[in-house]
């Protein structure tokens, strides 16, 4: 059995893995997290009403011009830089020209053989080991309206008709298309994970694959190991997760396997995830390519970055992934496995760093409570980390807290759940329900006393070495103070009154 | 006041200016004229004849306040009908825009707003701006004043008309491969071909984006050039639009040419297929530029040859896919199909005319897989030569003057039945456009053969019209043509 | 140059133009006539020769990522041949998805 991710199990059949080879490409389109359109200054945004987010640019009204947004080239490039591409010296867009409803011009203002950036690669690692998959290009373009098939069951094929909303028409889309060089699903599922995890960290876009504001498509074909000929491409789509990129290139491996071994004929075509069955079922026969009769949009003129502008973006780029779980490694201390929950997201990288800051001492301590307490409360609620009601600072707080002594541990899980429920800092919740554990050298002193007194055999015990019944006089204290003294300073002074100073050195020696 | 429609509008702004004459009395007096002439031109396709007055008036109110809007506020304009005209409808000369009313106004439509000149209407044009007489106007064809058996020209052919015969001081066309120019020298105006990128797209329908710009048609050479100064520079909705404000032509307009070098191109010179009539008057305009104290050199443009062919290939291209847009979903007409490939197909085949359906399937085939580089890629080449010549050329000359179109107006389906012979027209003009220049035809009489009015071309280099202007005015002066009697049709 | 029959249907598909049969007889042998003339160009030996597609110079028109107030719903769906739930409503589609 093959394990992919995160306590996934997957079947993968070992048995033709040595006699059959996979070649697999993706291309990746990302909604980019601009304010305004790609060409126009309509504002980029997720649902509300149909038709609302449209002006005479993005509608392909007559007598309508593009304007490129600056923005959204420079993310393009951001993301160039980050996987290691060339950045074209002169880059054109152009149009691909095609009739569909939900393009307000028939033609796509995108970009062919002089894309923004080109020739980069990237290292994905696994279980497999790792593997450096080429990155052919990364291009700018804009998005489509959406369509939505009436009668029937919602898909095209048995609509009566369809309705169009152009409020996505014209959103910036970056098309990141990879070499061939994925050679298996669990790959590919790696290569999304982490490509993913990679504009989360540069600030680009959502990347929420349930949004759609990121897409993957797959080129996919096995072929007999030993052949030269690759394999009959299928293309893959509708894989609207990153499981289940990894599942629908599973099934389809298996199956183009399968039928490899029957002798049966793959045919040249587009497949589509379905999610429920896990499986993919013929879309369109794919008869070589469409005719875009691209050409040089004549209405934009060429781009021409020029390494100044180039060099800024670079000296926005910060911190990869990887060098920033370096660092929770080589900084704070962190084992592997806090590491990847810690750095799952930008944002929970973000808030664990802004935690530890606050608290200034052992950034495990806060890992620990965060991985311990903290994600079971937030994960109980079924919300982000940075969705509650705990500030990172707030976390600090505590913590610093239970370093004091003010606290205790235990008492501190009480507090911190409270904390989830109000958002109210840590010291406020321990003095309102008298928390705070009795720490004052005098006033407890006064009780130890107490107990002393009130347990002579035990103490005595004590004073003649049975160090043992310090534990019932310790216990006996906090019996008194109602749970609230502190159970090691209690200790001490115990010690401290019932045992001569030799003891103390020897005490000193056994810690 | 008598012969109010026939006043410049640099002197009309005067009249105002000097309360000769209102605001309103000038609208009126445009209005009876389109009731008089219209009729037999059928150069409007729609009058906004309320909407001139309501802003006739505010102009005189403004005027009055001492708050006029710039020198001609209260002059009127009447555009052709591919400039986009909030709440007014706007067709390009196509029954597939019939009935569309804008919710926008294009740039060059604000500025002239802007400056105060009001609205007369929209006015016919050869459909999509495809066409050499407006013989392909989706709504019929507009007649020359001249002599109303003969096409004003196109694709601007309702502007030229509507100017020529009185109807307004000046309109805006635009001019892809000579379609301000060509009707300009048909109907006896001066016609402008700005620099491609002074003047702004955005509001323009296109036809072939890299090639269209819009261009001034007037009486007069300084109306031409205060037109431009109303309208043109940079505007940020149009990424093609040049990073500078237009300069002051009128300031350097009347410096004279003395000393300038102008160039006669050696191929059109031995060209065939120009009337005798264009030739002599041409010749004669020839002259009398080095009497202004030009100096005449014959230059070598040998690309320009393959101008037609490279035309003919780069435009329907590029309209093939600026007119994609027109597929009955979002506006315009709509004939219903059972599905929407049937409803698109048979709604731009009933929308559309022969010549924008011909254009069409070319510039779609010219593109098509296979045939890009031979065709549509190879036309992008002549284009590189054709910039090369003119760069090469203008250090050798300040302009290059060429008639401006090979023949006289001609008659009504003279040429329909050949459209290769339609495109042929466009010879001199075409080459301009290709390279981005600036270019103006000015009138230099009218043939000894028929009486129909003859246009000089100049050529000048990119973002050089104030050297074009100051040669066509010193022309015109000299001349003495426009603002005679001679000067205009007996309509 | 000739163009034949299969050519001009297989154009007129391309470009949603639901021509006549007449139409496409005429338009057969005129766009043959007006690509023979086009050819001229095909003599011209353009090696070396970069093709020019945008002739003035201008480089990197951008505008800044502000947004401007968008059209109303009722504006955009002013003009609209056919509307239904604020949408623009087309018959079937039958091709299964955007090429």
């Amino acid at each position: 059995m093959g394990r992919l991710g995160r306590g996934e199990a997957v079947h993968v059949s070992t048995t033709t893995d040595e006699l059959f080879e996979t070649t697999c490409g993706l291309e990746i389109h990302v909604e980019l997290a601009t304010a305004s359109k790609m060409f126009c200054g309509c504002k980029v945004d997720f649902g509300g009403e149909p038709n609302t987010r449209t002006c005479p640019v993005c509608l392909g009204l007559p007598g309508s011009l593009p304007v490129a947004n600056e923005k959204a080239i420079e993310y393009t490039i951001k993301i160039g830089l980050a996987l290691n591409c060339k950045i074209a010296e002169q880059s054109l867009f152009h149009r691909k020209n095609y009739f569909y409803p939900d393009m307000p011009k028939n033609y796509q203002i995108s970009q062919y053989d002089l894309p923004l950036c080109y020739s980069g690669h990237v290292d994905i690692s696994g279980e497999w080991g790792t593997t450096t998959v080429g990155i052919t290009r990364v291009h700018l373009e804009e998005d489509t309206g959406k369509s939505i098939h009436v009668g029937g069951s919602g898909r095209i094929h048995d609509s009566a008709y369809s309705l169009e909303d152009f409020n996505r028409a014209g959103t910036p889309l970056v098309e990141i298309v990879s070499e061939p060089d994925i050679h298996s699903a669990e790959e590919a599922r790696a290569f999304v994970s982490h490509l993913r995890t990679l504009l989360d960290g540069l600030g680009v876009s959502d990347v929420r694959m349930e949004e759609g504001s990121l897409r993957v498509d797959a080129n996919i074909s096995v072929r007999r190991k030993g052949e030269t000929e690759h394999g009959t491409k299928v293309e893959v789509k509708n894989m609207n997760s990153v499981r289940s990129v990894g599942r629908a290139l599973e099934h389809e491996e298996r199956r183009q396997r399968e039928a490899l071994e029957a002798g049966e004929i793959l045919v040249q075509e587009t497949r589509h995830f379905d999610e429920k069955s896990g499986t993919t079922s013929s879309g369109r026969t794919k008869e070589g390519s469409s005719d875009y009769r691209y050409f040089p949009e004549p209405d934009l003129v060429p781009f021409e970055p020029g390494a100044e502008w180039i060099e800024r973006v670079a000296s926005t780029l910060g911190e990869t992934p990887i060098e920033r779980r370096e660092r929770f490694a080589t900084e704070h201390g962190l084992g592997a496995k806090d590491i990847e929950v810690l750095t799952a997201s930008k944002a929970t990288a973000d808030w664990f760093e802004a935690a530890a800051a606050a608290y200034g001492g052992d950034a495990k301590k806060i890992a620990n409570w965060i991985m311990a307490d903290l994600y079971g409360l937030v994960n109980e609620a079924s919300i982000e980390l940075t969705d509650s009601k705990i500030a990172p600072g707030q976390l600090a707080g505590l913590v610093k807290l239970v370093d004091v002594e003010s606290i205790s541990g235990k008492q501190a899980k009480t507090v911190l759940a409270e904390m989830f429920a109000t958002g109210k800092d840590a010291d406020v919740i321990a003095k309102e329900k008298g928390l705070e554990q009795l720490s004052d050298t005098g006033a407890l002193e006064t009780v130890v006393d107490e107990v002393i007194a009130e347990n002579a055999d035990a103490a005595d015990k004590v004073r003649s070495g049975n160090l043992g019944t310090i534990g019932f006089l310790v216990g006996q204290v906090m019996k008194k103070t109602r749970g609230q003294a502190n159970p090691g300073m209690v200790n001490d002074l115990l010690r401290q009154k019932l045992t001569t100073s030799d003891r103390l050195d020897d005490r000193a020696k056994e810690d | 006041m008598t012969d109010l429609h026939w006043r410049s509008a640099t002197e009309l702004a005067e009249l105002l200016d000097k309360k000769e004459v209102s605001a309103v009395e000038l609208a009126q007096a445009l209005i009876e004229r389109a009731d008089e002439v219209d009729g037999r031109l059928h150069a409007y396709l729609h009058r906004t004849d309320e909407r001139l007055l309501d802003e006739a008036r505010a102009a005189d109110e403004r005027r009055a306040a001492g708050a006029t809007r710039s020198r001609f506020d209260g002059v009127p304009t009447a555009h052709k009908d591919l400039f986009v005209t909030k709440g007014v409808p706007t067709t390009s000369g196509s029954r597939i825009l019939e009935g569309w009313v804008p919710t926008y106004d294009g740039t060059l439509v604000e500025r002239c707003t802007s400056a105060g000149l009001p609205l007369q209407g929209k006015l016919n044009m050869d459909e999509f701006a495809m066409g050499s007489s407006t013989e392909n106007s989706g709504f019929g064809p507009s007649r020359n004043p001249w002599n109303t058996n003969t096409v004003p020209g196109g694709s601007s052919g309702g502007s030229a008309a509507l100017v020529a015969a009185g109807g307004t001081p000046w309109s805006w066309g635009t001019d892809t491969g000579g379609s301000v120019r060509q009707p300009a020298s048909l109907c006896g105006l001066v016609g402008v071909k700005p620099t491609y990128g002074l003047v702004s797209r955005y509001g323009v329908i296109a036809f072939a984006s890299s090639l269209d710009q819009p261009g001034p048609l007037t009486r007069t050479v300084t109306d031409a050039a205060a037109f431009l100064q109303i309208a043109g520079g940079h505007d940020p909705m149009d990424s093609t639009s040049v990073p500078q404000p237009v300069p002051d032509y009128l300031g350097t307009i009347a410096d004279g040419i003395d000393g300038m070098r102008i160039g006669i191109v050696k191929e059109f010179d031995e060209a065939e297929g120009t009337d005798p009539g264009v030739k002599t008057r041409v010749g004669e305009a020839y002259r009398r530029l080095e009497k202004l104290g030009a100096e005449l050199v014959e230059v070598s443009l040998p690309s320009f040859e393959f101008g037609i062919s490279a035309y003919y290939l780069v435009a329907p291209a590029e309209c093939s896919s600026n007119l994609a847009r027109y597929d009955a979903v979002r506006y315009g007409l709509r004939v219903d199909g059972a599905d929407v490939v049937s409803m698109t197909s048979r709604t731009r085949a009933e929308g559309f005319g022969d010549e924008v359906k011909r254009r069409i399937m070319l510039g779609t085939y010219a593109l098509s897989a296979g045939y890009y580089d031979a065709y549509y890629g190879k036309a992008q080449r002549v284009r590189t030569l054709t910039i090369r010549d003119l760069e090469r050329t203008f250090t050798e000359v300040d302009l290059i003057a060429t008639p401006t179109s090979p023949s006289t107006a001609f008659e009504f389906g003279a040429k329909t039945a050949d459209p290769l012979s339609m495109y042929l027209n466009d010879v001199f003009t075409v080459p301009v456009n290709l390279a981005g220049n600036a270019a103006i035809s000015v009138p230099c009489g009218t043939s000894p053969d028929d009486g129909l009015p003859v246009g000089l071309q100049l050529i000048a280099k990119t973002l050089d019209e104030a050297t074009m202007f100051r040669a066509a005015y010193a022309f015109e002066q000299d001349l003495g043509w426009a603002g005679s009697d001679e000067g205009r049709p007996s309509m | 140059m000739d163009i034949d029959r299969a050519t001009v249907d297989h154009v007129a598909r391309l470009a949603r133009l639901d021509l006549t049969d007449e139409e496409r007889a005429r338009m057969t042998a005129e766009l043959g006539k007006i690509l023979e003339h086009a050819a001229k160009i095909q003599a011209l030996d353009l090696d070396g020769v970069e093709p020019t597609s945008h002739a003035i110079p201008i480089r990197n028109a951008m505008r800044p990522d502000e947004t401007r107030p968008s059209l109303t719903q009722k504006e955009a769906l002013s003009g609209a041949p056919e509307v239904e739930d604020g949408r623009f409503k087309v018959p079937s589609i039958l091709e299964e998805e955007a090429p």
